[in-house]
């Protein structure tokens, strides 16, 4: 129990070398990818054929490096891109969600909240799912009516992004709506006081208070779209994102190149992560 | 009568500072018994070692004559207030004050029966079903009382419990935790920092100050007759200066302070000589203000200046007064009787003290 | 309201009712259409519950939904046992920095994607893998032993891929009780046992359900976990959907099975609430 409950020394012990397992638990997945990233040889696991950055920048067979072989590069590109569209997109309805929820009281407010807050508890693969459907009706029903043929409604990018939009704004609505609520209104108040107009107030006072939060939700929108799995997998189409092409990749049987890639994935987010806490920090 | 907690030599260190430095005292039956001082001088220290909570470095606590160092806390007879009365949020009130029977295996009926006992004496019968946070401040601190009173502790620990109300109601439950102690007839160890509410319910207070107690008496023994500078300065309200001693006369004494004033006082026991830097309090109360010097002839120390400000406060107004001699302004509380309801700025005033009403110590490192 | 606001109003309310309308609701109401049609002829179609009738009438589908859901259950409470004892640490034991870089370190495996994590497992699981060879190195075994493609890995595989989403809630709500409450549950006379039962758990009720529910919905709907480190005859649900969808295009049994899941999640969540009094709004907003 808490530290101010005397406790016997056995106890104490057990519990620390539980904590250190847990830990061993969560690390030891990720530093054996990352080792084996280093393997002289064409499978990701032992022996150990000596160590080697070939996997990375290795250009010749049988050992191309993550930063020659094309498609996974292009794939690297696929989820930048795709990342980027979501983050910008769920964090400006997610922005807006926040300012209503927290700013306006009508009716039905609840009912909206709770919807809002669905896309958490719907699995990935359903939203993916539905939303095909859906599309594929639309793009159906203007091909039968005007043989209008709208390729964006058919698998692809657009669908992998709105799929992603879907939940990803939720999440960036919760963290922004978080920091909104500890915003102290009387500041609004002192700049209309002091002059300013309803917009200028928001835009000088209220947004520079939000922008760690919003950077946060741009962060993790971006992070959560990059690793995005059940949603996309329904939605893609011919250009794969890192996840799915890895994903098609390991099926039919892994080399080191996976695990290079995986760690630089570790060491990009870890950044991104790290400049997130930073921001966040400043404030 | 063996005392209901007796700390002896009590020490706590923590990595290089002496929270609490050898402290000593026992507090009888039935008493209501103190520790004032300001934060962070160690008395929440002392608290939480005699709750158990924390070990004591050396020394000993016995609660009715036995040690109780090696008892864990959900063991000790001793109960406590928790500063922010640590009312058990997840639980109605009945639940909350039945916890500790709970623990001890009572029966259910038994517990109704005890709960809603102790729900009478604190006045509150019909509040068992609601939650905590239906509850004013003054309703949840005594339901934080009668929830360790159901269990009959040998000693009660309240740790700052009315810092956190308003005024108003901190007046009002000073006199009502006075009530409630006589009531339960229960040994009372109260912490704060807050002089008045030492100085209206305890028995006996202890001024504590960097880790040590600088004295342990009555309110009265306190506020007159202070046994450290420490003391006089923190409880209650002195004009105080600084000054060498000139001249001592058996068991009075004369001191010019830094500004040149003289000024006469009674030593009190305290071992003072010629030439010792020492320091001087008289209370804005104790010093008679006049029209006339001739109305103050009977006292030892006579000023005549100028009023500078009227600082009125209701019951407690004061003014300040520049004397003529030079020094620093000295605060004087107004008469009630309306005689000088008419004072204000500049009016030219006389004001005269016993030296037997002020105190006087050596500075330390002067002497 | 003032012309103004109410501009603003419908100005910030326009792309939550879009987002919604078109992004979750109406595709689901499509989605429930579609499961009830059923094709009667070359582009011929009819409503009816067919495809429900074939999800009950086969008991490999119908295994498979229980299965999934029982095996996600396992996965919540076993999640929830081992978090629970690690948040408590991070909460109320470790202090200062220590508590910030082990909340830290907790977070860390959940930057990268789920794929790369069911890859460390792989690794160290499979025949020739980290663990194989170490038990031969002890002498534990005597030939490759093979650990993956069983249920025991796919929990393993699961456990680790929510265990985030059970931390953080619950370092949350643990670090939200006073330390003061917890010692007057002592000082009253409390054991180990009856604070914790009594006072530590109805107050991380609401951080225990939220981690709850998102951990039961993250393992209901994967797909990666349960199709690389699960037996190749221990299907998932998931699995069914994608095979409707991508391999054998049956749209319509497809939509059933989503349907279906949707069900099974929307009932296990609400069941959750309304045994623990909470309300959505409360455990995940």
């Amino acid at each position: 129990m808490i530290p101010s409950m005397p406790q016997p020394r056995a106890y104490r012990l057990i519990y620390t070398g539980y904590i250190v397992l847990f830990f061993v638990y969560l690390g030891l997945p990720l530093a054996v990818v990352a080792v084996f990233a280093f393997n002289d040889s064409q499978f990701p696991s032992l022996p150990w054929e000596g160590f080697t950055w070939n996997w990375f920048f290795g250009d010749a067979r049988p050992q191309i490096g993550a930063f020659h072989e094309r498609p996974i590069l292009r794939a690297i590109g696929t989820s930048a891109f795709v990342g980027l569209c979501v983050s910008a997109l769920s964090l400006a309805v997610g922005t807006s969600n926040a300012f209503l929820f927290n700013r306006y009281q009508f009716r039905g407010r609840g009912l909206l909240y709770v919807l809002m807050l669905l896309p958490l508890v719907i699995p990935g693969i359903v939203l993916g799912i539905s939303i095909l459907v859906f599309s594929s009706t639309v793009a159906n029903g203007a091909w039968d009516a005007v043989k209008w043929d709208i390729t964006a409604l058919r698998p692809g990018l657009v669908l992998v992004v709105l799929g992603q939009f879907s939940f990803i704004t939720t999440i960036a609505t919760l963290v922004i709506a978080a920091r909104l609520q500890k915003f102290d209104r009387t500041l609004e108040e002192a700049a209309l006081n002091l002059g300013a107009d309803r917009l200028t107030a928001i835009r000088t006072i209220t947004l520079p208070y939000l922008m760690p939060a919003m950077i946060g939700a741009f962060v993790v929108a971006f992070l959560m779209s990059f690793e995005n799995f059940n949603t996309t997998l329904m939605l893609v189409g011919s250009d794969a994102p890192l996840t799915i092409a890895m994903f098609d990749r390991l099926k039919e049987g892994s080399t080191p190149l996976l695990n290079a890639v995986s760690l630089l994935l570790m060491l990009g987010s870890s950044c991104l992560a790290l400049v997130m806490i930073a921001f966040q920090r400043k404030s | 009568m063996t005392p209901d907690l007796e700390c002896s030599a009590l020490t706590k260190r923590f990595d290089q500072s002496l929270a609490v430095d050898d402290v000593s005292f026992s507090v009888p039956p039935g008493s209501f018994f103190s520790i004032l001082g300001p934060s962070g001088c160690g008395k929440t220290t002392i608290m939480r070692m005699i709750a158990g909570f924390l070990p004591p470095t050396s020394g000993d606590i016995r609660i009715k004559g036995k040690s109780v160092l090696d008892v864990p806390p959900n063991k000790r007879p001793v109960n406590m207030v928790f500063q922010h009365l640590a009312l058990f949020p997840m639980m109605n009130i009945a639940d909350n004050i039945g916890y500790g029977l709970r623990r001890k295996g009572m029966a259910k009926t038994e517990i109704t029966r005890k709960v809603g006992e102790v729900l009478d004496r604190i006045g509150l019968p019909d509040i068992a079903n609601r939650k905590v946070d239906e509850l004013s401040g003054g309703q949840k601190q005594r339901v934080a009382i009668a929830r360790c009173m159901v269990l009959e502790p040998d000693v009660l620990l309240l740790d700052e419990p009315l810092g956190a109300l308003d005024l108003k109601l901190r007046e009002h439950m000073k006199i009502e935790l006075k009530a409630l102690q006589a009531a339960f007839d229960t040994t009372f160890v109260y912490i704060t920092h807050d002089q008045s509410e030492a100085l209206v319910m305890s028995d006996q207070i202890a001024v504590m100050n960097a880790g040590r107690f600088e004295q342990i008496g009555t309110a009265q023994e306190l506020y007159y007759r202070p046994d450290t500078a420490f003391v006089a300065g923190f409880v209650g309200d002195s004009n105080r200066w600084a000054g060498k001693v000139e001249t001592v006369e058996g068991g009075t004494l004369a001191l010019r302070t830094d500004g040149g004033l003289l000024m006469r006082a009674t030593a009190h026991d305290r071992t003072l000589a010629t030439g010792d830097r020492a320091e001087i309090f008289v209370r804005p109360e104790a010093i008679r203000l006049a029209r006339s010097d001739a109305d103050l002839a009977h006292f030892d120390n006579r000023l005549s200046g100028q009023v500078t400000s009227l600082l009125f406060n209701g019951a407690a107004s004061r003014i300040l007064v520049q004397s003529t001699q030079g020094g620093p302004e000295i605060e004087v509380t107004l008469p009630q009787s309306g005689e000088f309801s008419d004072v204000g700025r500049g009016d030219a005033v006389h004001i005269g003290w016993s030296g037997d009403q002020s105190n006087c110590f050596a500075l330390d490192g002067a002497a | 309201m003032q012309a103004g606001t109410r501009l603003g109003f419908i100005l910030l309310l326009t792309p939550l009712l879009l987002w919604l309308t078109l992004l979750i609701i109406i595709p689901h109401i499509d989605m429930l259409l579609l499961s009830l049609r059923e094709r009667v002829g070359v582009g011929q179609y009819a409503t009816s519950p067919a495809n429900y009738l074939t999800f009950f009438g086969e008991p490999l589908y119908l295994r498979t939904f229980m299965r999934t859901a029982v095996m996600s259950v396992l996965a919540t409470v076993i999640t929830l046992l081992i978090a629970f004892p690690v948040s408590f640490y991070i909460a109320k034991i470790a202090k200062g920095r220590a508590q910030s870089s082990l909340f830290l370190l907790c977070l860390v495996p959940f930057w990268v994607s789920e794929l790369v994590r069911t890859f460390g497992w792989m690794i160290l699981l499979r025949e020739t893998g980290l663990i194989s060879t170490l038990l031969q190195y002890l002498g534990l075994a005597s030939g490759p032993v093979e650990m993956l493609y069983n249920d025991a890995a796919m929990m393993v595989g699961l456990v680790y891929t929510s265990m985030l989403f059970m931390v953080v809630p619950l370092v949350t709500t643990l670090e939200s009780l006073d330390d003061a409450v917890i010692e007057a549950g002592y000082d009253l006379g409390g054991s180990g046992i009856s604070v914790l039962r009594e006072i530590i758990i109805p107050h991380a009720t609401p951080g225990i359900v939220s981690g709850s529910i998102v951990v039961f919905m993250l393992s209901l709907g994967n797909y990666l976990t349960p199709t690389m480190l699960g037996g190749k005859d221990s299907l998932w649900f998931t699995e069914l959907i994608y095979s409707q969808f991508i391999v054998r295009f049956n749209w319509e049994l497809g939509a059933a099975f989503g349907f279906m899941l949707l069900i099974l999640s929307s009932v296990i969540v609400w069941g959750m609430l309304r045994v623990t009094g909470q309300t959505l709004e409360k455990t995940m907003g």
